[in-house]
């Protein structure tokens, strides 16, 4: 597949501070991206450069083979849906949608039926007439939304348009956004700091840390191959533990060896050694290697979420079952609950 | 103490009120007289339109607030757009310097505006007049403007700028498509506290005006300096009535888009809850 928007080498600071720190990233056409992160990682900084509201100190945006860094926003066929919508208050929602299109001078009865249309399918069919400020927050990001997919824009931006919605509307709203990209078959750009929306929407994540990206992959492998300890931890709680490589296959954990699945490092290399609270079993014998009394037991729902002291470590535990606060419990898991990662810079 | 908080109130208003209560009771009384009251009549409105000094100052004083105050309000927009993209320092210093002729006792900007025009009179063939007066009501006006208008900067839904270029308008078509519709109730208000200002201005157009372009207010004035003729309660009252008119229309059109807002506000807290 053919890559739409290819950004190079992108540096933005302000104020002499970086934002963005060498941020480079191919997206590919019809593709569903999320840029995720924890705040101020510069997610909408990066989704500003392609919308052309901001120019990069240095680097290129390339969109369909054509450098387009100093392109104004105006020339780009790239629409943003902005994180508070930013609809026209004096306009109606009928006004809203149509604004692109009247820019852009169409004939009365093709923007008729467009935006017909485009409100047919974000699910707002006799909303017309209403003011925009008097609708609902799910209702003001479907307006939104139309507003930008009226232009059939190669590529749409979405900067965290579920943020403002209760976890409900939240749900549904993601399963509509879905349905609307496939349906339409354009290039989806979103940013979130919702690991959840970010595994269960996308085609490709891209992980983001203070301006720079960590890892890039489909949601299955950024969730089971983690590159460093900050992609797990932030994509899902895990234990992250201090480790020595002792040779390949091999590592040292509180002082006890494991046997793991990961080969390449060098020996005695000091690791973060990642694993998943679901990947832990508890047994009731106190005699394993690592064993610990447990603190906590708290029910979430499908499982317990447990916490173990051991002695060196705190360990985070889910499972269906849980044992009584106070037992003595074994902590067990396999080579291939292991994930090996090379330590973090800084 | 609801009753004593009232009485105070009825006591502050009495206070404001009656004096032009008076005024306008004696603009319809027959004789000359300031304090007996002998009957109705219209003459002295009737007269004040015979008065060709008073007509010609109360065109002068129109023409004038008009021109002004659409200078001005251009003038005023246009500082407040370039107001509202600076950093928070450069913002804070230049409203700071728009607040001082506010503040600053007219008669100070009216004597320093006059020796202004005396240094460009005595260079160039420029005579106290029209221009002189249109210039210094402008000056005093323009920080009006900006002050009515830079709030509405701030109360503006946020990245509709941006949204508009992004739809595919160039930066001045966005901005006269959604920004100035955001814009223009603080435009409104500032044009027509521009006028009113302009409209009763007394000091300053009196150290600026020469003999060709007096103002009503100067003109009254001047009346008084003479003889205290019936003709003024008129006037004055005709005045007042204006302003109240203006003042009314103004907050009407304020209340409006505060509803507007206040029923979004309204709606939003409903999905919260
Ligand atoms: N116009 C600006 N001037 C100065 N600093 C800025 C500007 N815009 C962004 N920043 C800084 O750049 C950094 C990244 O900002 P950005 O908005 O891209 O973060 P983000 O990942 O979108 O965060 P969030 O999830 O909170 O929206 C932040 O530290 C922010 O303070
Ligand atoms: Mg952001």
């Amino acid at each position: 597949m053919e890559n739409v928007i290819s950004l190079n080498d992108i540096v933005v600071s302000f104020d002499g501070e970086t934002v963005l720190n060498n941020i480079n990233l191919d997206i590919k056409d019809k593709e569903f991206v999320t840029l995720l992160g924890p705040s101020g990682c510069g997610k909408t900084t990066t989704l500003r450069i392609i919308g052309g509201f901001i120019q990069p100190d240095s680097g290129e945006v390339i969109f369909e083979n054509k450098n387009i860094t100093k392109l104004p926003p105006y020339r780009r066929n790239v629409n943003t849906v902005f994180q508070k919508y930013a609809l026209f208050p004096h306009l109606n929602v009928f006004e809203n949608v149509a604004f692109g299109l009247r820019v852009r001078k169409l004939p009365e009865k093709e923007i008729n039926k467009a935006v017909a249309e485009m409100l047919e399918l974000v699910n707002l069919k006799g909303f017309e007439e209403r003011n925009v400020q008097n609708l609902s927050g799910g209702q003001q990001q479907r307006v939104a939304i139309a507003r930008a997919l009226v232009n059939k824009p190669k590529v749409l931006l979405l900067d965290e348009p579920l943020g403002a919605l209760d976890l409900k509307l939240r749900k549904e709203m993601q399963t509509e956004l879905k349905r609307i990209q496939q349906s339409l078959e354009i290039t989806f750009i979103y940013v979130t700091h919702d690991q959840e929306e970010a595994l269960t929407m996308s085609d490709t994540v891209v992980v983001m840390k203070d301006g720079s990206i960590q890892q890039i992959g489909r949601p299955v492998d950024i969730y089971n191959e983690p590159q460093n300890a900050f992609v797990a931890d932030f994509i899902g709680e895990s234990n992250i533990i201090d480790g020595i490589m002792l040779k390949d296959r091999l590592v040292a954990i509180c002082g006890h060896e494991f046997e793991c699945v990961d080969s390449g490092f060098d020996e005695k290399q000091p690791v973060d050694v990642v694993i998943r609270p679901e990947d832990i079993t508890l047994t009731a014998n106190a005699d394993e290697k690592i064993h610990g009394v447990v603190r906590s037991v708290t029910f979430k729902g499908v499982h317990y979420e447990m916490v173990v002291d051991s002695s060196d470590f705190s360990w985070l535990v889910h499972s269906t079952k849980a044992p009584e606060v106070g037992s003595e419990v074994g902590i067990l898991f396999g080579p291939d609950d292991i994930h090996i990662m090379n330590k973090m810079k800084g | 103490m609801k009753k004593l908080s009232k009485l105070y109130v009825s006591l502050v208003l009495l206070f404001l009120y009656v004096p032009i209560f008076v005024m306008i009771v004696f603009s319809f009384n027959t004789t000359k007289s300031r304090s007996v009251l002998s009957g109705f009549t219209l003459e002295w409105y009737a007269k004040l339109f015979e008065n060709e000094l008073i007509l010609k100052s109360l065109g002068n004083t129109i023409i004038i607030a008009v021109c002004a105050s659409i200078i001005s309000t251009l003038l005023g927009t246009l500082a407040a757009i370039g107001i509202s993209r600076m950093g928070k320092f450069g913002k804070a210093t230049v409203l700071g310097i728009n607040n001082i002729p506010i503040i600053n006792p007219e008669i100070v900007t009216g004597v320093s505006l006059m020796l202004l025009f005396v240094f460009f009179k005595a260079r160039m063939s420029m005579e106290f007049g029209f221009t002189t007066l249109l210039i210094a009501h402008i000056t005093f006006d323009v920080p009006y403007v900006v002050l009515n208008v830079m709030p509405k900067f701030r109360q503006m839904t946020p990245h509709i700028y941006e949204a508009a270029q992004d739809l595919g308008c160039g930066p001045f078509k966005s901005f006269i498509k959604v920004v100035l519709p955001e814009i223009m109730p603080g435009i409104i208000s500032g044009f027509l506290m521009a006028f009113t200002f302009s409209l009763d201005d007394f000091v300053i157009s009196y150290f600026t005006s020469g003999p060709t372009s007096q103002t009503l207010p100067i003109t009254i004035y001047s009346m008084t300096r003479r003889k205290v003729s019936p003709e003024i309660n008129a006037l004055s009252t005709i005045i007042f009535v204006v302003v109240v008119i203006v003042l009314v229309v103004k907050n009407i059109m304020e209340r409006r888009s505060l509803n507007v807002k206040k029923y979004a506000d309204d709606d939003s807290a409903e999905i919260i809850e």
